[in-house]
């Protein structure tokens, strides 16, 4: 399967920077044909970041709950992103309206997985807070080990 | 009297937050107030004690939909002051960067958040299970316009190319040629979104605005021109304050514009079109036509088929701009600072964004002053409010509030430049 990683969010809020941060870690830690990017800002771009794969994997914030750092994993063909764990976007198209634009329009993926990580602090400037650094480690893992798992990719 | 309360906590599908409040006393509408309380974001005074070369990426931050309104306004502003002129291609590439923005903030608001408002669906998602064709087309020319944004400004969002002077870097013909091609097949869907949104049904309401818009002596406004208005104004930029006034309103962190002597006024397309009707190429005039329109429109909720005209404007005017591209021989003209004042004004997506700085003798801002389209635009939004409201007032609560909120939307409100947006309180007595 065609795969793509997408990081999502700004690097420079906090952090909103934690999907930026995912993919960093997964160069060199993914097989060559899986294409990594990031976004920021406008989310209706994923639209056409995602036209010709099959499988996706976004990395997000979730807004803040009291667990920095929680991990929250999604399979958007069994589950929906559930309205208690809102994936943080500062525009008025999240994650979860792009998603539900895509399906409607049928240029969804056949496979979109969801990693959100809970942030604590989304300052303008701000790094990433220990915790949510320390989730960015785990949830490269885990990528990295469910692409690999799959074994499925093509370029 | 009854009291009756009627509660909006979030309006959907505009840039911001604020409230309204819809008083309606013995059946009438006696104040409709556009409540803005986002805090102030300050600035004009961040900006004071810096160099005039951050200026432009300072204020770009102001808003992610236009920052080259913001961008341009500025650089116009600093040359004003230094006594630089820029011309030839870097003039032509300041002017394409803004067909970009205009074709993508235009291509947004007309199919994702106003469209839905007049075929009766809750968002542009919902609206695409049967609009989808539309849809496309409307993500597809927001795709176009944000590529000449990215090709000429480095990025999309913020654009980092943008300098007093012209650009950091000048793109080679190479580079604008594939945009040229994505141009044609964007100025054949934006003629479709146009013939779209022609047919959308359109409630009754024609207002006697004072249209204020810039006037180019040959070119449908973007960069450059007078400041001139339906009413008889017709100024240079560097006088906006003899004619125009800023006013606090208690209820709204944005500051209100009115014309000193009438009152409130209107920028953005409606008077962008109105102003300069006869600066359109005879192409744009002719689907403007076909489309419904005269060489002037009042209606306000009919804003949404000036937009799309305006599109294909944009789309048509950044092919004329590639197709005669020669790169200029420098990527910027040098600057020398000096103490003095500057103006600077250009057509954002929603109207006139009028930037004035004075700066010290080593280029550093001794103080800025920058007036957004849409504070300008909330008078005029109030009045269509009490007008708009009042022709259902007998309705139900939940068509009330629907109307309103489409007025509200008629003028794609940037809450977040003006300073967000809705909750509605309709009080009856």
């Amino acid at each position: 399967m065609k795969t793509l990683v997408v990081g999502i969010g700004h690097p420079d809020r906090g952090d909103d920077g934690v999907g930026a941060m995912v993919v960093r870690l997964l160069v060199g830690r993914v097989p060559e044909g899986v294409a990594l990017h990031t976004r920021l800002g406008d989310l209706l771009g994923l639209l056409d970041d995602w036209a010709g794969f099959d499988r996706v994997i976004c990395i997000d914030a979730a807004e803040p709950a009291g667990t920095p750092g929680r991990l929250y994993r999604f399979d958007l063909d069994e589950q929906h992103l559930p309205p208690g764990v809102p994936v943080s976007s500062s525009h008025a198209i999240g994650l979860t309206e792009a998603v539900a634009l895509a399906r409607v329009l049928g240029t969804a993926p056949a496979e979109l997985l969801v990693f959100a990580v809970e942030g604590a602090c989304f300052e303008h400037g701000a790094g990433l807070s220990r915790e949510v650094a320390e989730a960015a480690y785990v949830v490269a893992e885990r990528i990295a080990a469910e692409i690999e798992a799959a074994g499925d990719w093509v370029d | 009297m009854a009291t009756k309360t009627i509660k909006v906590d979030y309006l959907a599908r505009v840039e911001g937050e604020g409230a309204l409040d819809l008083h309606i006393e013995n059946g009438v509408v006696a104040r409709a107030q556009l409540r803005i309380f986002e805090p102030p974001r300050f600035f004009e005074a961040l900006l004071r004690g810096r160099s005039y070369m951050e200026i432009p990426d300072i204020v770009a931050r102001i808003c992610g939909i236009c920052p080259i309104a913001y961008q341009n306004s500025s650089v116009h502003a600093i040359e004003h002051a230094f006594g630089a002129t820029v011309d030839g291609p870097l003039r032509a590439l300041r002017r394409l960067i803004y067909c970009g923005e205009w074709i993508e903030s235009h291509a947004l608001h007309i199919v994702m958040l106003h469209a839905p408002d007049f075929l009766g669906f809750p968002d542009g998602i919902q609206m695409a299970r049967d609009h989808g064709d539309a849809v496309r087309g409307g993500l597809a020319l927001k795709k176009v316009g944000n590529e000449i944004m990215r090709v000429l400004g480095g990025r999309e969002i913020h654009p980092v190319s943008i300098r007093p002077g012209g650009f950091y870097r000048v793109p080679t013909r190479a580079e604008l040629a594939p945009l040229g091609e994505s141009l044609k097949g964007a100025r054949d869907l934006a003629v479709q979104t146009l013939r779209w949104v022609a047919q959308f049904p359109f409630p009754d309401l024609e207002q006697d605005y004072e249209f204020v818009a810039m006037r180019h002596p040959d070119e449908y406004p973007m960069n450059e021109g007078r400041l001139v208005s339906s009413k008889g104004i017709d100024i240079d930029i560097a006088d906006y304050d003899t004619v125009f006034e800023e006013r606090h309103e208690e209820h709204s962190t944005a500051l209100h514009s009115v014309v000193k002597a009438r009152g409130a006024y209107l920028v953005g397309p409606m008077a962008r079109y109105a102003l300069n009707f006869d600066r359109l190429p005879a192409s744009v005039q002719a689907l403007a036509h076909e489309a419904g329109l005269g060489p002037v429109c009042r209606n306000p909720f009919r804003s949404i088929i000036v937009r799309a005209v305006e599109v294909v404007y944009a789309c048509e005017e950044a092919m004329r701009i590639i197709a005669e591209y020669n790169p200029p021989p420098a990527p910027f003209v040098a600057l020398e600072p000096r103490a003095g004042e500057g103006f600077g004004c250009s057509e954002a997506p929603r109207g006139i964004c009028w930037h004035h700085y004075t700066f010290e003798a080593d280029g550093s801002v001794k103080t800025a002053r920058i007036v957004p389209p849409t504070s300008q635009n909330q008078p005029s939004i109030e009045a269509d409010l009490r007008v708009g409201a009042a022709q259902v007032m007998d309705e139900p609560d939940d068509v009330i509030r629907h109307r309103c909120e489409q007025i509200i939307r008629n003028y794609d409100p940037c809450i977040s430049c003006s300073t967000h947006f809705l909750k509605l309180t309709v009080h009856r007595g």
